[in-house]
């Protein structure tokens, strides 16, 4: 009897399996993705989780026999007042539910729940999507630097002795020089003993003892180590580029908002977050509410605090410049802007707010974009026409210009996952940010 | 009184070993059991979902279905909707049993008297795996598939390979050979029997058979015809076998990567047709060694407990309006069995006496069991040992489901005039012939369009499912490269009650361009 422990073995031996499973499901799998991300709570929309696959979509069929028709025999125990002779109605479900033969491969017909890992998720959910404008304007303009291992070197401290080359180069040395090996002298070294002791054979014995003689003169003369051996390992300097970023999250939160589209706006900066977060190894988030003032608060409060006030944009536009003068600088960040409204402003700060993002934000920005949200289940008979609002009418304008900035409108949570692809599908050309301007 | 193994739930190597070593004992002197030798191997629960991925082999060549039972047995196990198995056995020499970490010492001694002694015996001695299955080289064949099936895909694509497993797959239920093949006779005997024949006819020699006139024109067709069939070996209800030696269109190693999925399918089908025997046996092995060790006082009242409330969870049978029913739970009818057995042999009362003559009373239950676990299958099992004490005991009736009638009808339950038909009905059931449909390649013309024909033999008129069967058959037609045709047919009148048909679609398979 011999007993094993398996349980250091390495795990994950399925993967290739799973990326295989993965790959064929591959549309499944997206789908059932997207349809998630719209039940689960935003906190962890990032997280990993498990969604559930139709199992027709990766059904292994096989001869059997269907589940109805025929003669058939069930064999059942724990009869309780049946009688031979009895009948019996027929269930509805032609029998199979009966169940005494089940279902064929052991597995039922209901969907399974797959558990994705986070990579899993956020990649799919993700698919195809892309940050415009990638090229970071700043890229060269770093202090900081990253060490990388460059090969090996003949000088360097103690503490970077790269051991093993140096036992190696020792003993191609060695080998190359002859340097007599320790089992080659003892066996010299035996042979004479043996040949003393015997006293036979004494010309051998001296050609013995000269060849010992030699052997160990050779070997004190060729070292073990040689300085000529030992190697350090190198490392180089790289210029670290920029992987931070910051996301701006603005929004109107006066009482024109309702909590569904504030909810609607929740959504989209979520994204937005993983989206980011996924490209850059750091993302700070930068709350900004307003109503005719503006004001940075944490996320409990931006999306949960209610406050009343009229509406002016700009205060909004002037506190994030405040801050990115503050805190991000453009040189050191890559900045985005996302905000959401309801799109009414005060009409004369239109103009101010039009120039505010021309001169000051989109120049230093990675990208911006606008949401309007508007309530659940609006919609216009055909025939009228849609008027816009009076901030959408402002950002057209300064879109219309080319600027790195995009806008949408979205009057239902399943508009958003859509509208958010659109926005950073990935395009033919870079210059492509196009806007739509329709419902 | 021997010592105790252990206390408290946890567990050592060492205490394994005691563990084992105490069953050896119980298992070879008082149940006389023949065992392979045991490899136990301990591992995690991921590992454990591993195992279930491949069919429970330790090592398995890639394909995305396994992946598919992974997810899906994970997502069970993580919503706790479903534990995992205490053990998985595997019918190799040495034979290895896996264990689960977690197991407490008390279950990790349940699971070697089960596994390694119990479905150990079973491996070695029953007349289906002795037949079917080369305990010695499964490790190495599976090693063989895995690398020539990984070669394959660096050779041909991952994509090739997937879909020529998908439709061996497919077909994996009727890659199997059910009779044992005839083996080509040796040189010695064949003289022997042209010697026989010979002396036969001369014995037989009478001259009139000369005068009577030969009939000419149909039998000429009709030889060819019955040549072409023999040499295609058909009819042939191995299809992928058929298909590996007859399918004109695939490429060597497409035809290797058949065998290999039809070698691995023929592996497994012995358990198929042994599954209630297999666990009755191993469970009534477990169920002795453990109640010698309690008896002796290796295991504490507390471990015997805990044993027992486990062990009464394994045989636990609800009855069919129950609902936590799934069909026949072959734990505890085989165990039910067994112990059923074990008692007509001891204590037989005179119905016993009646019903089994052979082995009511004659006192060495162990003997009638080793007996039994290495001549029987499922089906043959049930139908001669299933008693009706115990068909009282468990209730058991038989329904009657015939489409034509308006209703369902009690056939059978357990009285005097329903025991055999509850016996036949029952072990039908497990009788391979009934839960896999009949289908044989019945002909083909290689010379003309090269349609390939298969029957169905629908007995008692069930048709197979539409949907899959379209779905098999497209995989079907795939492998052959021409039309298939499969016709449903009454085995009572020859009446042809349905016809599905399939063509290739275009490239899927071929590799002519490859090749």
């Amino acid at each position: 009897m011999q007993i094993v422990d398996r349980r250091l073995n390495p795990g994950g031996r399925s993967l290739a399996n799973r990326q295989r499973f993965m790959r064929r499901a591959k549309s499944l799998i997206r789908r059932a993705v997207h349809e998630s991300s719209g039940e689960r709570s935003i906190k962890d929309a990032d997280q990993a989780g498990e969604v559930s696959l139709p199992t027709e979509g990766v059904h292994e069929p096989s001869f059997r026999r269907g589940r109805s028709g025929g003669v058939r025999d069930y064999v059942l125990p724990g009869n309780k007042d049946y009688q031979e002779g009895d009948t019996i109605a027929r269930p509805n479900n032609g029998g199979g539910g009966r169940g005494s033969e089940g279902s064929p491969d052991g597995e039922g017909q209901d969907d399974f729940r797959f558990a994705l890992s986070h990579d899993e998720f956020v990649d799919l959910f993700l698919e195809d999507l892309e940050l415009p404008d990638l090229a970071k304007r700043n890229v060269t303009k770093t202090e900081s630097v990253t060490w990388h291992r460059a090969g090996y070197s003949v000088t360097g401290s103690p503490a970077n002795l790269a051991l093993m080359r140096t036992v190696r180069n020792g003993l191609s040395r060695r080998i190359a020089l002859k340097r007599p090996k320790r089992g080659e002298i003892e066996a010299l070294e035996a042979e004479i003993a043996g040949l003393e002791a015997s006293g036979e054979d004494p010309l051998r014995l001296t050609s013995l003892r000269d060849d010992l003689a030699r052997a160990r003169r050779r070997a004190s003369r060729i070292p073990y180590i040689d300085p000529l051996d030992v190697r350090y390992r190198t490392f180089q300097s790289s210029p670290k580029p920029i992987a931070q970023a910051v996301m701006f999250c603005l929004m109107d939160v006066s009482g024109s908002m309702t909590e569904h589209m504030k909810d609607l706006a929740k959504r989209f900066y979520v994204l937005l977050y993983i989206f980011l977060k996924r490209r850059y190894k750091h993302v700070d988030i930068v709350f900004i509410r307003h109503t005719h003032l503006a004001q940075e608060v944490d996320e409990d409060t931006f999306f949960h605090s209610p406050e009343t006030g009229g509406t002016v944009v700009s205060t909004a536009l002037e506190e994030m410049i405040r801050v990115m003068r503050e805190r991000y600088h453009p040189e050191d960040w890559n900045i985005y802007g996302a905000q959401a409204s309801d799109g009414d402003n005060t009409s004369s700060d239109n103009e101010r707010t039009a120039s505010l993002l021309t001169d000051h934000i989109l120049p230093s920005c990675q990208y911006y974009a606008y949401l309007e949200v508007g309530r659940e289940g609006e919609h216009f008979p055909p025939g009228f026409a849609r008027r816009h609002s009076d901030l959408w009418q402002t950002y057209s304008m300064v879109v219309a210009t080319g600027a790195p900035m995009a806008m949408r409108k979205v009057n239902h949570r399943r508009d958003i996952f859509p509208v958010f692809r659109e926005l950073f599908s990935r395009k033919p050309k870079a210059g492509a940010a196009a806007e739509r301007v329709d419902a | 009184m021997g010592d105790l193994l252990f206390e408290g739930a946890e567990w050592t190597f060492d205490t394994l070993r005691r563990c084992h070593d105490a069953a050896a004992e119980v298992a070879s002197n008082v149940l006389g059991l023949d065992t392979y030798p045991n490899q136990i191997e301990v591992i995690s629960a991921e590992q454990m979902l591993d195992a279930y991925s491949s069919i429970g082999m330790p090592l398995f060549y890639r394909h995305w279905s396994f992946g598919k039972h992974f997810a899906r047995n994970e997502g069970l196990y993580r919503a706790g909707m479903q534990g995992l198995a205490y053990e998985i056995v595997i019918n190799s020499n040495p034979c290895l049993s896996y264990v689960m970490e977690e197991n407490t010492a008390m279950m990790q001694t349940l699971v070697i008297a089960h596994a390694a002694f119990g479905h150990n015996h079973f491996f070695k001695n029953n007349y289906l795996f002795k037949q079917w299955t080369d305990a010695d080289g499964i490790l190495d064949y599976l090693e063989f598939a895995k690398s020539y099936i990984s070669q394959c895909e660096e050779r041909y694509g991952e994509a090739a390979v997937e879909s020529l497993l998908d439709a061996a797959h497919a077909l994996m239920s009727h890659g199997v050979h059910r009779y044992p093949r005839r083996r080509p006779a040796d040189l010695r005997s064949e003289q022997r029997r042209e010697r026989d024949r010979r002396a036969h006819e001369e014995a037989m020699y009478n001259d009139l058979w000369r005068t009577v006139p030969r009939g000419k024109a149909a039998a000429g067709d009709n030889r060819v015809e019955e040549r072409r069939r023999a040499l295609l070996q058909l009819p042939q209800e191995n299809i992928l076998y058929f298909l590996e030696k007859s399918a004109p269109r695939l490429a060597p190693w497409q035809r290797e990567v058949l065998r290999i999925v039809r070698q691995i399918a023929q592996y497994f089908y012995p358990q198929g047709q042994t599954k209630v025997m297999n666990e009755g046996c191993a469970t009534y092995v477990h169920y002795r060694i453990m109640t010698h060790l309690h008896e002796h006082g290796r295991l504490t009242d507390g471990a015997w407990m805990e044993f027992l409330h486990s062990h009464t969870n394994v045989v636990f049978q609800p009855e069919y309006d129950d609902r936590r029913y799934s069909g026949i739970n072959p734990y505890a009818l085989g165990y039910a069995m067994m112990e059923d057995i074990a008692r007509i042999v001891r204590t037989p009362t005179d119905e016993d006496r009646a019903w089994f003559p052979d082995i009511a009373g004659t006192g060495d239950e162990m003997a009638v069991l080793r007996d039994v676990w290495a001549n029987y299958r499922d089906e043959s099992f049930i139908l001669q040992f299933l008693s009706p004490k115990l068909i009282r005991q468990m209730r058991i009736f038989d329904v009657l489901d015939d489409a034509n009638e308006p209703e369902m009808r009690v056939m059978a339950i357990h009285d005097e005039r329903g025991y055999r038909r509850i016996q036949r009905a029952l072990a039908k059931q497990y009788d391979v012939a009934w839960t896999t449909p009949d289908i044989q390649v019945a002909d083909v013309n290689l010379a003309g369009d090269r349609r390939l024909i298969l029957h169905h033999r629908a007995l008692n008129r069930v048709l197979l499912d539409e949907g899959d069967t379209r779905l098999v058959l497209q995989h079907l037609a795939d492998l052959w490269g021409y039309d298939v045709l499969l016709k449903e047919v009454d085995p009572g009148n020859e009446a042809v009650l349905k016809e599905h048909a399939a063509s290739p679609r275009g490239n899927i398979l071929r590799q002519d361009a490859l090749i």
